[in-house]
């Protein structure tokens, strides 16, 4: 065993081991996660997906604040019983404007990586008040309290101050988005407001919460979930058989 | 001087986050400033009263055993928090009506899990890792800890960062990466911490007197410089406001998601496995006074460890939108991790050869070797949950929640509590124990708590992941999701017993190392460094 003798010398500089053992963990890291960034098809190329609305981001931050990834994953993986149970399988440009990523890793409750559209509203806020009344097996907490915690002008403005990064990490907001972020935010809660699909297509506009005169975090959540998987046009989407 | 110097730089962090708190967007970074200002104007006072008095000289050769004597009794009392918190959110999952209305907000699964999970990780777990480092790198090295101070630094520097982070979860802060939950001004705060705690241990081996670094230190130097790594890395972000606690992560989407797993299994890499290891190779041969199985055995998996596991982060995304080429990467290397795993259990279990018989009568060894027993068992789990196949039906799944705690409190928590049992004796200078039948009931109580928790977890792992698939003969899904919850039913609350059943171990730990401490048994003279022969 000659080879393992020559490890004194290693084993007797401090620093050599330290530096080494560094360079050792490096390794796997950066063959792994480098090439993410440069590689072409690690984002697919799609139709639809745009940054979110400020309304969503706001209900995207209450669904990062609430925790609601600990149980509830964004990922349908493409196996039979999964995209029959929830849908066309993920696609990474999907999440491409997550920050960070809400995959998940455990699904103690379903999948919503496409809970856009499937459920109407009142069905949302009757579950978030009281999960147990719409699934008897559910074993969600309540969130009833979102429907008296009201939206203010500075929500909307942090909200703004949000995409201000997000512009920065290179979203797509325009000077007019960001402009009239403010607006935007409380226009998407009113039918008959100035329309935010101008800005963001296929954003969904109306009283999320049903209750008349307030904008409350429920508005935010639910306007989130309703837009969840909806935004990728399916028709015009071509696997890349190599990645 | 340098004490003046001291007084200047807290009072400036006193006026600083005075000012911060004043200007603070939300309830989060307030309560952190307000715990900055505190913990600044507690040192302030107690650095004031010193000024001027005499310094009690302490001799070079002296152990400074300060610092461990803290962090093993931080250890022990956040362990019993963690457990705590954890048996409570397994019965939130049972009966959802703990989640009590009046904590709406506060107190739902959502908050609680994330305070678990940190708590025994980061505060237990982290807790033992810089107490045994600091114990194990002063008695192999011969030498009193580097940096005078500054181990007492790293000591309450760590905890201060603990209730940053269990505090900002329970009032919302997050990023919502698992595992990596602390905002940006936590993180900033650990960095610093974890620098100083790297300083302490690199000091303290460079100046040794022994010629060779013991192999314990290898895995605690890996474990403290990869894990610097890895929270950077994945920790990079962009304050929304300097006097907000919110944060935009730079990493999204795919990217976000192997950088974050990258991260996240690298924390059980090197926070639960490296640093772990380094305990077993100083504690185990200790209490069973034997020498280390092999000292080439030990070479080789060292360097085989560190250099694979780097790699098995993308079997948490198998199936998912990452490329497939990264997949396949980390389902190999996870298989090929299973070898460099083993080589630590057998270098740990056979360095009982010819002490076996210590089984009988040393409960304290009998502990430490289930410990690696679990090790080798989850080791084995590991490689075989990341086979791609296999992982299609266990991801998302309980499988994974009962492979991390057969592994976390079989390993992790039963070679900590060895550990302690042997350390508090040591350190409060004391013949031995309180009582060794207290330990057995220990190691029983949690050995069935773990048996019970894991059993559990597998049967309803495998089985909802065996009725999520089901299809008729007209090939129409069998089981509605909500099916498959209800199913569970009987299982969680099993797996709430169990965690029960370990928490009251840890109570029982609590009060024997308690009244070891305080009875008045016959007082041992303190060890100093000596250089071995």
């Amino acid at each position: 065993m000659g080879l393992l003798d020559h490890h004194k010398k290693i084993e007797t500089h401090a620093t050599l081991l330290l530096v080494l053992s560094f360079l050792v963990v490096t390794i796997g890291g950066i063959v792994q996660i480098v090439p993410l960034f440069y590689l072409d098809n690690t984002i697919e190329k799609v139709e639809g997906m745009r940054p979110y609305s400020p309304l969503e981001i706001k209900g995207r931050e209450i669904y990062l604040r609430e925790g609601c990834y600990n149980c509830h994953s964004q990922m349908i993986r493409p196996m039979r019983d999964e995209v029959e149970r929830y849908g066309h399988y993920s696609l990474a440009a999907e999440s491409m404007y997550d920050h960070p990523f809400q995959w998940g890793s455990k699904r103690t409750g379903p999948d919503l990586a496409r809970l856009g559209g499937r459920y109407s509203d009142d069905w949302h806020v009757q579950h978030m008040i009281d999960p147990q009344s719409v699934v008897p097996e559910s074993i969600m907490p309540s969130y009833g309290f979102m429907m008296n915690r009201e939206l203010t002008r500075q929500d909307a403005e942090h909200v703004r101050d949000i995409m201000r990064v997000y512009q920065i990490l290179g979203h797509p907001y325009t000077d007019e988005m960001m402009e009239k972020a403010v607006d935007d935010f409380f226009a998407q809660v009113d039918e008959f407001g100035d329309p935010v699909a101008e800005r963001y297509p296929g954003a969904q506009q109306r009283n999320f919460d049903g209750q008349d005169g307030r904008v409350t975090e429920m508005d935010a959540i639910i306007a989130y979930m309703q837009m969840l998987g909806t935004l990728v046009d399916f028709d015009t989407f071509v696997p890349d058989a190599s990645r | 001087m340098w004490d003046y110097v001291k007084l200047a730089v807290l009072a400036l962090v006193v006026v600083v986050a005075a000012i911060a708190a004043s200007m603070a967007r939300d309830i989060a970074y307030l309560v952190h400033m307000l715990v900055i200002l505190l913990a600044a104007v507690i040192t302030f006072v107690w650095i004031i009263r010193r000024v001027g008095e005499p310094v009690p000289a302490h001799n070079p050769n002296e152990y400074m055993d300060g610092p461990i004597r803290y962090g093993v009794i931080a250890t022990a009392l956040w362990g019993v928090v963690g457990f705590l918190v954890g048996v409570v959110i397994a019965f939130q999952l049972a009966w959802p009506q703990l989640n009590f209305e009046w904590a709406q907000g506060y107190l739902n699964f959502g908050r609680l899990r994330p305070l678990h999970t940190s708590a025994v990780i980061f505060a237990f777990g982290g807790n033992a890792l810089i107490a045994s480092a600091f114990y194990v790198v002063q008695r192999t090295s011969a030498a009193r800890l580097w940096g005078g101070g500054l181990a007492w630094f790293v000591f309450w520097g760590y905890q201060v960062f603990i209730v940053m982070a269990a505090t900002g979860y329970v009032l919302g802060s997050t990023q919502g990466n698992e595992y990596a939950e602390p905002e940006w001004l936590a993180d900033l705060w650990l960095t610093i911490v974890w620098v100083a705690f790297l300083l302490v241990f690199m000091g303290t081996i460079i100046k040794r007197r022994e010629p060779h670094i013991y192999v314990a230190n290898w895995f605690y130097m890996a474990f403290i410089i990869t894990v610097a790594m890895l929270h950077i890395v994945n920790n990079i972000a962009i304050p929304v406001s300097v006097f907000g606690s919110k944060s935009v992560p730079v990493w999204s989407g795919v990217q976000s998601a192997m950088i974050q797993w990258w991260y996240g299994h690298n924390a059980v890499g090197f926070f639960l496995t490296a640093g772990f290891l380094g305990m077993m190779y100083y504690f185990i041969p200790k209490q069973a006074e034997r020498p280390v199985y092999s000292y080439k055995l030990s070479i080789m998996h060292f360097w085989a460890l560190i250099f694979l596991y780097i790699w098995a982060g993308p079997h948490h995304l198998h199936y998912t939108a990452l490329p497939d080429w990264a997949q396949t990467l980390g389902m190999t290397f996870s298989i090929m991790l299973w070898m460099p795993s083993w080589g630590g259990m057998i270098n740990g279990l056979m360095t009982l050869s010819g002490a076996w018989d210590k089984l009988r009568t040393d409960p304290i060894i009998r502990m430490m070797v289930v410990a690696v027993g679990f090790y080798g068992m989850a080791t084995f789990e590991g490689p075989m949950m990341s086979i791609k196949t296999v992982n299609s039906l266990s991801h998302y799944t309980d499988w994974t929640i009962g492979h991390v705690h057969s592994a976390a409190l079989g390993w992790n928590g039963m070679i900590t509590f060895g550990m302690l049992y042997y350390l508090v004796p040591k350190l409060w200078q004391r013949e031995g124990l309180y009582s060794l039948r207290l330990v057995s009931w220990h190691f029983w109580l949690a050995t069935i708590g773990i048996v019970l928790y894991a059993a559990s977890m597998w049967v309803t792992g495998i089985m909802e992941g065996l009725m999520w698939r089901e299809v008729d003969a007209q090939g129409f899904l069998v089981n509605s999701f909500a099916d498959t919850v209800a199913a569970k039913f009987p299982m969680y609350v099993v797996r709430g017993l169990g965690g029960v059943l370990f928490l009251l171990g840890a109570v029982i730990m609590c009060y024997n190392l308690w009244k070891t401490v305080t009875s008045s048994g016959e007082r041992k003279p303190a060890a100093a460094a000596v250089p071995a022969e």
